[in-house]
């Protein structure tokens, strides 16, 4: 019975899609507002990846919309899952040679790839959220070579922390620069080099940071408590 | 053919957003359900790109070498995407989370079995 | 390339139902691990690099790390 109303539903609305989706004309120009970033973008704001330039100079303030719910996502994980109720009785097992040797050798290129993808947000495709989701998978194959002695959890609530504040400091003195908040005050500098665009390389940098730490945070919490 | 390959992106991400859709829905386990509201985020984030999509363009970055009149495709669905790919993985954890807190209390993961959500 | 292209998006969807069909809850995981991938190859030949390397770094690593964990910590199979 259920499975049939469920049935019946989406076959209504795979109609209702239809409908709509048959009017839209696939790969036609669209959007005017997309025309004046892309031939303003790279001279406005000195980044030569305009997605770049759109997440985090002209629309700065969905960002801090977004970390600030990735952060409510990260304390409620570590509020909901209590403690357990029996001691940790099972002993863990610990990974095989290959596994310990294996991730010994690779998390230091993981972690040097990630803050590569970081860096050079505003020049290649890559950025803040990129590089911080590789940096938490390094820590990821810590924890999977190492089970039972998490990497330390203090740290990481402290530099997602400090990030987060960063973020927000970085937008505070735009706005005691005079250029309203979140706002470019440092120089252009050249196109296509790294010390360039202004603010933009700082915030991703800090964005980065804090979306590692909290993917991190929220993996070994689910790991941990028994 | 002229047909389908206007339209095919436009049924790969209308499917998998009703094939979420149907596991939301139908499924008993959580961790089905779970699964389904995954699709679902997967299935909106190819829609909307490619909504976006300008055929014979190419990809939004201006490198070395690369003229400032070059004509692109449409950026502001992908910042939109970046946003919201990273905001379903920190939904997706709390829900994994609520679902083991669940297991812990009811000692099943069959909503049909629970019986303390009945009035 | 048309052909290529629905050959990948077809692949999409049968991976997606398989997902629902499976009664073992670590197939059905992995199953939504190749969904990722393949969402992910979607997104490259579009011409969106960055939304394609943060759906293969987010989709197809941590998601797929967090659901194995759950599974592990509840039920394997579904009844």
């Amino acid at each position: 019975m259920r499975k049939a109303v469920a049935l019946l539903l989406v076959l209504v609305v795979g109609a209702g899609f239809y409908v709509v989706l048959a009017n839209i004309p696939f790969g036609v120009d669209k959007a005017d507002v997309a025309n004046h970033y892309v031939r303003n973008g790279a001279r406005e704001t000195g980044a030569v990846n305009i997605v770049t330039a759109i997440v985090v100079a002209y629309r700065g303030f969905d960002t801090l919309g977004e970390v600030t719910v990735l952060f409510i996502a990260a304390v409620g994980v570590g509020a909901v899952l209590l403690p357990a109720s029996r001691p940790a009785a099972e002993e863990k097992t610990e990974a095989s040679l290959i596994v310990r040797t294996g991730s010994r050798v690779l998390f230091p290129f993981i972690i040097l790839l990630g803050a590569y993808i970081l860096v050079h947000g505003h020049l290649t495709p890559g950025g803040g959220f990129q590089g911080g989701a590789v940096i938490a998978s390094g820590f990821l194959l810590l924890y999977l070579a190492w089970p039972g002695q998490g990497a330390a959890r203090k740290a990481f609530s402290a530099v997602e922390s400090l990030s987060g504040l960063a973020f927000v400091a970085v937008g505070i003195l735009g706005i005691v620069y005079g250029v309203g908040f979140l706002g470019n005050f440092l120089p252009l500098g050249v196109r296509n080099e790294l010390l360039s665009a202004g603010v933009i390389p700082i915030i991703y940098v800090a964005i980065g940071l804090k979306v590692g730490a909290e993917l991190a945070g929220v993996v070994g919490h689910l790991m941990e408590r028994p | 053919m002229e047909q389908v390959a206007n339209y095919m992106y436009y049924a790969g991400g209308g499917g998998l957003i009703l094939i979420g859709l149907y596991m939301v829905l139908a499924k008993t386990n959580l961790v089905k359900i779970i699964l389904g509201l995954s699709f679902l985020d997967t299935g909106i984030h190819v829609l909307l790109v490619a909504i976006g999509y300008v055929r014979g363009r190419t990809a939004p970055i201006f490198s070395e070498g690369i003229a400032d009149t070059t004509a692109v495709v449409d950026p502001v669905p992908q910042a939109l995407v970046l946003t919201a790919i990273v905001i379903g993985v920190g939904v997706l954890g709390l829900a994994l989370a609520l679902a083991i807190q669940v297991y812990r209390h009811y000692g099943t993961l069959d909503v049909a079995k629970m019986k303390g959500l009945k009035w | 390339m048309i052909i290529i292209e629905a050959i990948l998006i077809l692949f999409m969807l049968v991976a997606a139902v398989a997902t629902s069909l499976f009664r073992d809850l670590i197939s059905a995981v992995v199953t939504c691990a190749a969904v990722s991938l393949l969402a992910s190859l979607l997104f490259y030949l579009l011409d969106a690099p960055d939304v394609a390397m943060a759906e293969a770094a987010i989709g197809a690593g941590l998601t797929t790390a967090m659901f194995v964990v759950a599974v592990r910590k509840t039920k394997r199979h579904e009844e």
